[in-house]
């Protein structure tokens, strides 16, 4: 099945890019879910045979990252009546430029790194992982409003959950529910505060929290 | 047995508080005696631990190692004092606050437990991350736009940072693959240390030590450390500059004692020297012209966990150094800031240009500002000097005069900046009309019984304690004194 997988982990660069190149923050929500869903496929395309483990991995994943998070952040535009654009501080083509970048980058670093593993690994797993951390700090450092961070962040940790795939045989289980479980209850208290930020702004331009300088 | 009940007894009293409705009838003098109750009953377990060291628990996932006994008792003292100073500063404060304060305060003891305690690198990051969550409420405290911006900062550059710790903790995972032993337990990375990947094993060291660097405040990831340390209310301050920032000091200090086992040396300590001086540097430049107290003792932190990294990056008696330097710093910071947090109640605000002649309308907290100003800035018998003193002949005997020559100069720097302000808000001549003021006894009891101890800590240190700092350092590729 390595070739699914393969093609699985290419549709996943290219949500990074979605993500990196929309204008619209629901385009975003959106595209952040496909990008879970094919997160929860993966531990199953690439491990041969279905085992339990396997299983609820890819389950709980489906649940948190392509349900669960995408419904929270769906519903916190709507109670908080966001703009719907992502008003970005680097353009569009520039974030796109990055992004490229960031993925030329994260080939040369996997090129160089060679997993200690058996051949049978998926390849594209480090790279494509690396890249999506670094594309997830590129939409986290470079738009201003609050949920936008919010989806970097998750993208971020998105790819952390990738090279956390090359790990399930050594470290199973406790890993992942960390993982999960620190998106979960990260979002969760994100939640709460991009809720207060909207009563006591107006918006939730997150450029706009600058009282507190030196 | 203990090394269960430590974590699980908080963690249980931070369910039950949570689960009582925040208007039950009298639940806020219950939740403060719960809480200073969970805080006494946890300072005893760590004490027996101290007399009769418990073996290792769940397979080995918990001990109570040299280095980890350190920081839980570290934490353990802290929370108490910081728990008998909640009392009468919840009184004072917005009514049904308790509910969520007592929560987080007990999820957080919790939390900071099973980082000490933790053998495992994964489940020291679950603790960590934990200990993150538990105190974001908090400093949303008191509910306005500045505390908000805080906490928002906070939240997401600590998320960040610790995600990153994650990705390292994966990276040291797949340094392990092949190598045998059970996975990301310490004892079993140290022992077969040689034999890690290196190249996995440098990229491990270097995430974690940003990751965890982030909740350290280490320059140049310090950013949200003056906001938070300036919004939250000032006992949750002390708790975050003295235990945590100590418990996320462990998980670099864990990944160090790998990759110094690894023989990776000459990699590991220029990277730790180059994060120490810039938190050094930029503490100094940010330290001079400050106008606010909490936001000075912000960058103070900062100063000190250059330090902390400083010593390990010198190795040999730098170690030892750091480890009691770390003990020095969290006993130092929960004194000053209770201080800062008295300072607040009486004139509602930690700017300094609001407060002046301090020594006489405090009676009590304000002598006790001019003391801790000498203690926190290094000077002689306080514990500080004789930590900071170690870590600059670790600097000398480890063939680094001109950065010794350098920290020498910017800690000068740092005393003067941090002179000028506190001494100012002291001495300075009060407000006409103002009177001295009767201060509750839960409020300076706690910054007493600290100073007491740092004062002792630079006189003279006890055998046990020398002993386990001894361990601790040799653990970390050091020696002892």
């Amino acid at each position: 099945m390595n070739g699914l997988s393969e093609i699985l982990l290419l549709l996943v660069v290219l949500a990074d890019f979605a993500v990196l190149g929309s204008a619209r923050l629901s385009t975003c929500i959106r595209t952040l879910a496909v990008q879970g869903l094919l997160l929860g496929l993966l531990p199953v395309t690439l491990t041969p045979g279905l085992s339990a483990h396997t299983a609820v991995l890819a389950t709980g994943t489906v649940l948190v990252k392509a349900i669960l998070l995408p419904w929270l952040l769906t519903w916190a535009i709507r109670e908080a009546a966001v703009r719907r654009e992502v008003e970005p501080l680097v353009g569009f083509i520039a974030s796109l430029l990055l992004g490229s970048l960031a993925v030329a980058l994260a080939f040369a670093i996997a090129v160089r790194l060679p997993l200690p593993l058996p051949a049978s690994q998926q390849e594209l797993l480090v790279p494509v992982s690396l890249a999506t951390v670094m594309i997830g700090f590129i939409v986290l450092t470079t738009r201003r409003k609050a949920l936008t961070q919010v989806v970097g962040y998750l993208v971020l940790e998105n790819g952390i959950y990738l090279f956390g795939l090359t790990q399930t045989e050594s470290v199973p289980y406790l890993l992942e529910i960390g993982v999960l479980l620190d998106v979960f209850v990260g979002v969760f208290t994100m939640g709460i505060v991009v809720f207060h930020i909207n009563r006591e702004f107006d918006s939730l331009d997150s450029a706009r929290l600058t009282e507190l300088t030196d | 047995m203990r090394l269960i009940a430590l974590w699980a007894l908080p963690a249980l009293a931070a369910a039950l508080n949570f689960a009582v409705p925040r208007r039950a009838a009298r639940a806020g003098r219950w939740r403060v005696a719960s809480l200073v109750l969970v805080a006494a009953l946890h300072l005893g377990l760590v004490a027996t631990i101290w007399v009769r060291p418990p073996g290792p628990a769940l397979d080995d996932w918990l001990a109570a190692d040299a280095l980890g006994l350190v920081v839980l008792t570290l934490t353990s003292v802290l929370f108490f004092v910081t728990s008998l100073y909640t009392v009468e500063f919840l009184k004072r404060g917005r009514r049904g606050a308790a509910r969520v304060f007592v929560t987080g305060l007990l999820a957080f003891l919790a939390a900071a437990t099973i980082v000490a305690l933790s053998h495992h690198l994964a489940l020291l990051w679950v603790g960590i991350e934990a200990t993150t969550l538990a105190l974001a409420p908090l400093i949303f405290h008191r509910h306005d736009r500045r505390s908000l911006e805080a906490v928002w900062k906070y939240l997401l550059i600590s998320s960040v940072g610790i995600a990153l710790a994650l990705l390292g903790t994966f990276f040291l995972a797949t340094a392990q693959h092949d190598v045998g032993g059970r996975p990301l337990i310490v004892a079993d990375l140290v022992a077969r240390a040689g034999q890690l990947h290196p190249a996995w094993l440098r990229a491990g060291f270097l995430f974690m030590l940003i990751g965890f660097g982030t909740k350290m405040g280490l320059a140049p990831m310090h950013t949200w450390k003056p906001d938070t340390y300036g919004e939250a209310p000032s006992p949750v301050s002390g708790l975050m500059a003295g235990a945590l920032t100590s418990c996320a000091f462990l998980g670099v200090a864990r990944v160090t004692e790998v990759a110094m086992a690894a023989g990776l040396d000459a990699f590991v300590q220029p990277v730790l020297l180059g994060f120490g001086m810039l938190s050094l540097v930029v503490a100094a430049v940010f330290i001079i012209g400050q106008t606010d107290l909490k936001r000075l003792l912000a960058y103070s932190s900062v100063e000190h966990m250059g330090l902390l990294v400083l010593g390990l990056g010198f190795g040999g008696v730098g170690a030892y150094g750091s480890v009691l330097h770390m003990l020095n710093n969290g006993l130092t910071k929960g004194w000053l800031f209770l201080i800062a947090g008295n300072v607040v109640l009486a004139t509602g605000t930690s700017s300094a240009a609001a407060s002046r002649g301090l020594v006489r309308t405090l009676p009590v907290s304000g002598p006790l500002l001019v003391v801790g100003l000498f203690a926190v800035t290094g000077s002689p018998p306080f514990g500080l000097f004789l930590s900071e003193f170690t870590i600059l002949r670790a600097a000398i005997a480890a063939g680094h005069p001109w950065t010794a020559a350098a920290m020498l100069l910017l800690l000068a720097v740092i005393f003067v900046g941090m002179a000028a302000l506190i001494l100012g808000m002291a001495l300075g001549e009060a407000a006409p009309g103002a009177t001295p003021i009767q201060e509750s006894r839960w409020l300076v009891a706690g910054p007493i019984a600290l100073a007491v101890a740092v004062l002792m800590l630079g006189l003279y240190i006890p055998a046990p304690l020398r002993d386990v700092l001894a361990r601790a350092a040799t653990a970390l590729g050091g020696s002892a004194p």
